[in-house]
């Protein structure tokens, strides 16, 4: 046992408790309480503002359910993603998220309409789809726990039945037992401040583990977004219209913002500064974009770069598996991992099944929050159902890998002052950020950042925790740490180049290694294959 | 990176502190709320964007200031302009439903 009972000044039981107050954690609890279960959703930071959704407009994977149109959109990532997607989870995808999106309508979400009085219903604006997230959650009796960081999973022999953490605002230790645990706590971008990323550091990772949840596609974890070297709007989509330039205002050849970002990467590895202009955007769209994407001006506005007709300095910013693929491994239609009573959703869980080794960014990735979300609220509500009415007392222990100790207890447990968590941190950002790494991929890189990857877990996974609002960092810290091993330990078995994961040593796409990774364990990681479906989808 | 939060303008309502997702911000008794944590800001506007009384600042370098004064930001019409322009406050209408959100979908719908 960990966090003490005593040691709590808040407890709760519920049927359901949603770690994660995004997309997929607002419809997560709201399918939840709309099965009738009692439900406690519990944030890092806000719910309506925390995480990677929140800050901007994103587009949402929303196709009329007409065969042709269907057809075209499960394609469009299908071969990029190197063939890893399942077509029944993208039609189940799909499905859910018109149904969704057209509920949001009727819950008062205000889509655009032409003259004509068309609808669009392909795209949402963060801020104003996620306050009203917030409004609905209220609205359906979920008990909501902002500033409350979850920091381990809690569980008995029969599986998961609650977590505990602590308030960043205030200091004081929560308590939740619940019959089912949704994780919603977003993908992983080792802090480096991409727009709304701070919060999402791999934290629900680490807890699943711990309780025995497997990871799928940690491989396909080295997003970089197109940023402007003096921002962190990590919005991409407007790169399209962008050309690239030297200084001198020479063109990058073969640079682009999808198939060529890795010439930009190699061009700011050789320490050549690349330069961006949407020069091609034509004069009548630019003022529709301006509304499309408000804060992707912002910065520009703020420092007084006309982004159509300046040239502006871009680096590329580290999104993990944000905008990767890789989460926690899911076994059923209701989004359950391995574990019972512990399901995963949103950004959390592995995106491969709609996206293979593709980026899930943009439109992917909302749809799924939404539709995993739904799936896993339902799933959790009648998993919580089927233990009764007695099973959020159940008596569960903490499930942290390094011990969570009260102030009366951290004194005697430490035998050496702790190390600081940001040194930890830096030291796992040194070996995930740099492009020469992560990006462009080799056994020899991997094997050297392993073998120091692993010595950081080492050290941090025994280091006593002391319960206050800096437990948070150290166990970000940890989840950073076991986040990078598994993605470098699936990337050295993954021998090929396919979707976003890349090979210098192995530059092909090689057909017998169409499998899926699935990575398990914490102090020692095993990777294995798992077939995909054979049934490809129809051309 | 958060930069200012204005003495003039705050109401002290502490919305900020309620909505920063990463919690830089802390309550002061009977006064404005205080940068307390300016290296956990992420720099994701959420702040500018809820804050009621155009009273904050978010310079656009996630790890450096502008070092521009309040008198410099309130003519350049820094204070509330983007939540101004995302819609929110009163009197407004949220971007969302913008008549240009449409011609820019209807562009991109096949």
């Amino acid at each position: 046992m960990n966090l003490h009972k005593q040691d709590s000044t808040l407890q709760l039981e519920t049927d359901v408790l949603v770690i994660g107050g995004g997309p997929a954690g607002t419809w997560a609890a709201l399918t939840a309480a709309a099965k009738g279960s009692k439900v406690v959703l519990a944030d890092k930071g806000y719910c309506g503002s925390s995480g990677a959704t929140a800050p901007s407009g994103t587009g949402v994977w929303y196709v009329e359910p007409e065969v042709k149109q269907r057809q075209e959109a499960k394609l469009s990532r299908y071969f990029m993603g190197g063939r890893l997607a399942e077509n029944d989870w993208m039609d189940r995808v799909l499905d859910q998220t018109y149904e969704n999106m057209n509920r949001l309508a009727g819950w008062g979400y205000s889509f655009p309409i032409d003259p004509e009085g068309n609808v669009f219903r392909q795209g949402l604006q963060g801020p104003e789809y996620m306050r009203l997230m917030r409004k609905l959650v209220k609205r359906a009796g979920v008990k909501i726990l902002d500033h409350s960081p979850a920091l381990e999973l809690l569980a008995d022999e029969h599986g998961v039945g609650g977590a505990a953490g602590v308030s960043t605002q205030g200091g004081d230790p929560w308590r939740v037992t619940a019959g089912a645990v949704v994780i919603a706590t977003g993908g992983c971008a080792f802090l480096s401040k991409a727009l709304g990323c701070n919060v999402l550091t791999g934290d629900g990772y680490l807890m699943a583990a711990e309780a025995g949840a497997e990871m799928s596609g940690m491989e396909f974890s080295n997003a970089y977004a197109i940023s402007p070297t003096f921002s962190s709007v990590t919005k991409t989509a407007y790169y399209r219209y962008a050309s690239f330039y030297y200084e001198d205002g020479s063109v990058v050849e073969g640079a682009g913002s999808t198939k060529g970002r890795s010439v930009i990467a190699k061009k700011l590895l050789e320490n050549r500064q690349v330069y961006a202009r949407l020069d091609q955007a034509p004069a009548d769209l630019q003022p529709l974009l301006r509304v499309g994407q408000t804060n992707f001006f912002l910065p520009f506005d703020r420092m007084g770069i006309n982004p159509f007709t300046d040239m502006f300095p871009v680096t590329l910013r580290l999104e993990g598996t944000v905008r990767g693929t890789g989460g926690i491994h899911i076994v059923d239609d209701t989004c359950a991992t391995k574990v019972p009573g512990l399901y995963a959703a949103g950004d959390a869980a592995t995106r491969e099944l709609i996206c293979g080794g593709f980026t899930g960014g943009g439109s992917h990735n909302a749809a799924w929050a939404m539709s995993s979300g739904s799936f896993a609220g339902e799933g959790a509500a009648a998993y919580a159902k089927s233990l009764g009415q007695h099973a959020a007392r159940r008596e569960v222990h903490g499930l942290s890998s390094a011990p969570i100790v009260s102030s009366r207890t951290y004194g005697s447990t430490l035998q050496k002052p702790p190390i600081a968590a940001e040194e930890y941190i830096r030291a796992v950002q040194e070996e995930v950020m740099p492009y020469d790494r992560n990006l462009f991929r080799s056994d020899e890189g991997l094997r050297d950042s392993l073998y120091r990857l692993d010595r950081v877990w080492k050290s941090i996974r025994h280091e006593p925790i002391h319960l206050d609002y800096q437990a948070v960092k150290r166990r970000e810290a940890a989840a950073m740490t076991v986040t990078a091993r598994w993605m470098y330990r699936s990337a050295q078995a993954r021998t090929e180049t396919r979707g976003m994961h890349k090979r210098i040593d192995y530059p092909d796409v090689d057909e017998t290694q169409r499998y899926r990774l699935i990575t398990s364990g914490l102090d020692d990681i095993s990777v294995r294959a798992q077939r995909v479906s054979e049934e490809a989808v129809s051309l | 990176m958060i930069e200012l939060i204005s003495d003039a303008r705050c109401v002290a309502c502490n919305l900020c502190v309620s909505v920063c997702p990463t919690n830089v911000f802390d309550k002061v008794v009977d006064d404005v709320p205080v940068i307390a944590r300016q290296n956990d800001c992420q720099t994701c506007f959420m702040c500018e964007l809820y804050c009621p009384a155009d009273a904050m600042y978010v310079a656009p370098h996630p790890d450096r200031l502008s070092n521009r004064s309040e008198a410099e930001l309130e003519q350049a019409e820094l204070l509330g302009g983007y939540r101004e322009q995302v819609g929110w406050g009163p009197g407004r209408t949220p971007i969302s439903s913008h008549e240009f959100m449409a011609q820019l979908a209807r562009r991109f719908v096949p």
